[in-house]
């Protein structure tokens, strides 16, 4: 016997019931998506949703900005850069709603594209979603949005579109099923909850571990 | 590294003369306890999570066979290889046959306690290959060449001092009279030491923190972000897990995810909470281009349908680490294996056997703490309770202990009169002084020496306990 059959095997014989009732649960239970207990905190309409947001990733060494248009998004990301005193080049995914922002607007910009490289100082994604109750952004791997651009550089900024902006985790799950379909995943997806950091040595929080050094999410609110 | 389990009662002596670990454990065990009881207070449904999160856990256990099922049918839809592994020695095998058909040199690994359980570390190097531990806790001891002392900040019982003379000693190559004096400095070295790691790595090896069955991912979480750039930078992810991490959907991810980071270190949710699902997707311009999960079993399947099942709902957050008056006074090591702590003292025996453990189900006071903290609520001090009668069973307990055990095992089958014996003991020892004949007491010197019973007040710590809790 392979060591999966040896495996289940004495799985099998140590649970109640029969294999045909559980295989019945089992897929019932995977379903039905159910949604257990969800905390009160994040409920609530847009401001209460872009309040808790900003103060819980703020609180955690994150920064947040809200602009208007999706337009906007191109000044505001040459502004912080410039502030944060980086040089010039930012790489982005190839994402067709980042790929259309007015980026002639930021002339300076030297804009590159495809995974990052560990040279890069800046990178931009655009977030699948955003999470009110723990101020968590989730980006999803794609051929147009590299999953490294969110480790290698100093500073990663997020575009968000307030609309994505929901309450709950269990808010995310069933946009996630309408995009790729239900039981289907991205090959990585990364829910992120400020720069990184470590409390490794004698439990004293240090920013940063490995990762982005800065964590600037950019917040539309017409978008 | 072979169990030294059976040494807990000399180990736990010199831990409780090592001033630089009692330094350790004094300066951060509070920290852990403060932490999770302000992220408790700032979620008024925290236990009621707590209790939806044990039932998610129940309900996967009592059908794993057709979770594990599901699981892996999902993994290899999504392109990834599932390989399952009976022993640790059947752990070792695979994860050496793909890192030989790699031609791996580099090795880059996340934090992963079933490594450490199956001791890949030591296969990988004697196989010829380099594995680089990236998480810095692991980093550090793997420098020291240690096993972790806590499963989730495996270097807790480290100083700065240590740290600082460790990297002098093995980063040969940077300026010698370079600043170390402060933290950030030395967190900043070795980011900039692994960088270059991940960047250079054949094979990176995670391990999971969940396994969602309805979607085939395996979930890690850091606060560093070492684990997605030791998936995301090889050609070749690993994942090394064992079978009762399964859940079932991203909706039971979601409540487990709540409890998980708030137990273990205060937060909301970890920093980089990470679903891999399968290599990179033929258009994907990154991300592995293969992936391998491991699911070992290694004793755990034979918990099933036991007294001892319970320990299978285990999360892995160290919680009851923080809150083990044990623990706090004797520090990680002293356990002798990999999981320390309440849970390292129930898992153990069940992973190594109770004739090579004899000695941790003795390792507690039986004050309830760790299951007060748990956040899937496992019986802990129920199952020490009966690996000692196990142990009593087997005729494991030494014939000096086997008398005296009796009447302990009586008191602490009975709360309320266990808590009175400790009132009276601590007000004899109050009366006696630290010289007092209590000392013979399993630990009892353990937690006097560092703790300082508050003998003024002639309370227990149970006592002490209740009243901060209100
Ligand atoms: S037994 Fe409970 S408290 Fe201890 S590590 Fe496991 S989940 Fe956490």
């Amino acid at each position: 016997m392979s060591a999966r059959e040896t495996i289940l095997a004495r799985i099998r014989s140590r649970l109640p019931g029969t294999e045909a009732a559980r295989r019945d649960a089992v897929e019932l239970h995977l379903a039905a998506h159910g949604a257990n207990l969800v905390p009160l905190r994040g409920l609530g309409d847009g401001d209460h949703r872009l309040s808790l947001f900003t103060r819980l990733m703020t609180g955690v060494g994150g920064s947040v900005e809200t602009v208007e248009t999706l337009a906007d998004v191109v000044q505001a990301v040459a502004a912080h850069m410039a502030a944060a005193g980086l040089p010039p080049s930012l790489r982005k995914g190839a994402d067709t709603t980042l790929a259309h922002l007015p980026w002639h607007r930021a002339p300076g910009l030297t804009l590159l594209s495809g995974p990052a490289d560990p040279a890069d100082h800046t990178t931009l994604s655009l977030a699948f979603a955003g999470v009110a109750e723990s101020g968590t952004v989730l980006l999803l791997s794609g051929p147009d949005n590299p999953a490294t651009l969110n480790f290698l550089p100093e500073l990663h900024m997020v575009v968000l579109p307030a609309s994505r902006l929901v309450s709950c985790y269990e808010d995310v799950w069933p946009l996630l099923r309408a995009s790729q379909g239900d039981g289907l995943m991205p090959s990585t997806l990364n829910m992120i909850s400020g720069p990184s950091r470590t409390a490794d040595i004698e439990q004293t929080i240090v920013r940063p571990a490995h990762g982005p050094r800065d964590l600037h999410v950019i917040i539309v609110v017409g978008a | 590294m072979q169990p030294e389990t059976a040494r807990f009662k000399e180990l736990s002596r010199a831990a409780l003369a090592n001033d630089q670990l009692q330094r350790s454990m004094v300066a951060t065990g509070p920290q852990f306890v403060l932490k999770r009881a302000k992220a408790r207070a700032a979620l008024p449904e925290f236990d009621d999570l707590r209790n939806a999160a044990r039932d998610i856990k129940n309900h996967v256990l009592a059908h794993l066979d057709v979770y594990l099922e599901k699981f892996e049918a999902r993994v290899q839809a999504a392109g990834g290889h599932v390989h399952w592994a009976e022993t640790a020695e059947e752990a070792r095998a695979i994860i050496l046959n793909i890192c030989a058909a790699k031609k791996a040199r580099l090795i880059t690994k996340g934090k992963s306690m079933v490594s450490e359980e199956v001791g890949l570390n030591e296969a990988l190097e004697g196989a010829g290959h380099t594995p680089v531990e990236t998480d810095l806790g692991e980093y550090l001891i793997q420098i020291r060449n240690e096993r972790p002392s806590h499963i989730i900040a495996p270097a807790v019982h480290l100083r700065r001092e240590q740290i600082e003379a460790d990297f002098r000693r093995v980063h040969t190559d940077l300026d010698p009279a370079r600043d170390l004096s402060h933290i950030p400095a030395l967190v900043e070295e070795a980011r900039r030491v692994l960088r270059q790691n991940y960047l250079d790595a054949d094979v990176g090896i995670t391990g999971a923190n969940f396994l969602v069955a309805g979607t085939g991912s395996a979930i890690i979480v850091t606060n560093e972000g070492n684990g997605d750039l030791t998936r995301l930078m090889p050609e070749t992810h690993i994942v090394i897990t064992s079978i009762e991490k399964i859940v079932p959907t991203l909706e039971d991810a979601s409540t487990l995810l709540r409890v998980l980071a708030r137990s273990a270190t205060g937060q909301d949710i970890s920093t980089y909470t990470t679903l891999m699902t399968g290599p990179r997707r033929a258009a994907d311009p990154d991300g592995p281009e293969e992936f391998h999960i491991v699911l070992l079993d290694n004793g755990r399947s034979q918990v099933l349908g036991t007294e001892f099942q319970d320990m299978l709902r285990c999360i892995r957050c160290g919680a009851c680490l923080n809150h083990c008056p044990v623990y706090q006074a004797v520090g990680g090591h002293a356990y002798g294996w990999v999981y320390p702590g309440p849970i390292g003292s129930v898992v153990t025996p069940a992973l190594i056997g109770i004739e090579n453990a004899a000695n941790l189900p003795n390792a507690s006071t039986f004050c309830g703490r760790c299951e007060d903290v748990c956040p899937v609520r496992i019986p802990l001090p129920r199952l020490l309770r009966h690996w000692r009668e196990r142990e009593f069973e087997q005729h494991l307990t030494p014939r000096t202990v086997r008398s005296g055990l009796g009447a302990w095992a009586f008191l602490a089958k009975r709360p309320k009169l266990y808590g009175l014996a400790m009132r009276l003991a601590a007000r004899f020892l109050n009366w006696r002084g630290r010289a007092g004949r209590i000392a013979s007491l399993p630990l009892a010197r353990g937690w006097t020496r560092t703790r300082d019973l508050p003998a003024a007040q002639g309370k227990t710590f149970t006592e002490l306990w209740r009243e901060r809790q209100k």
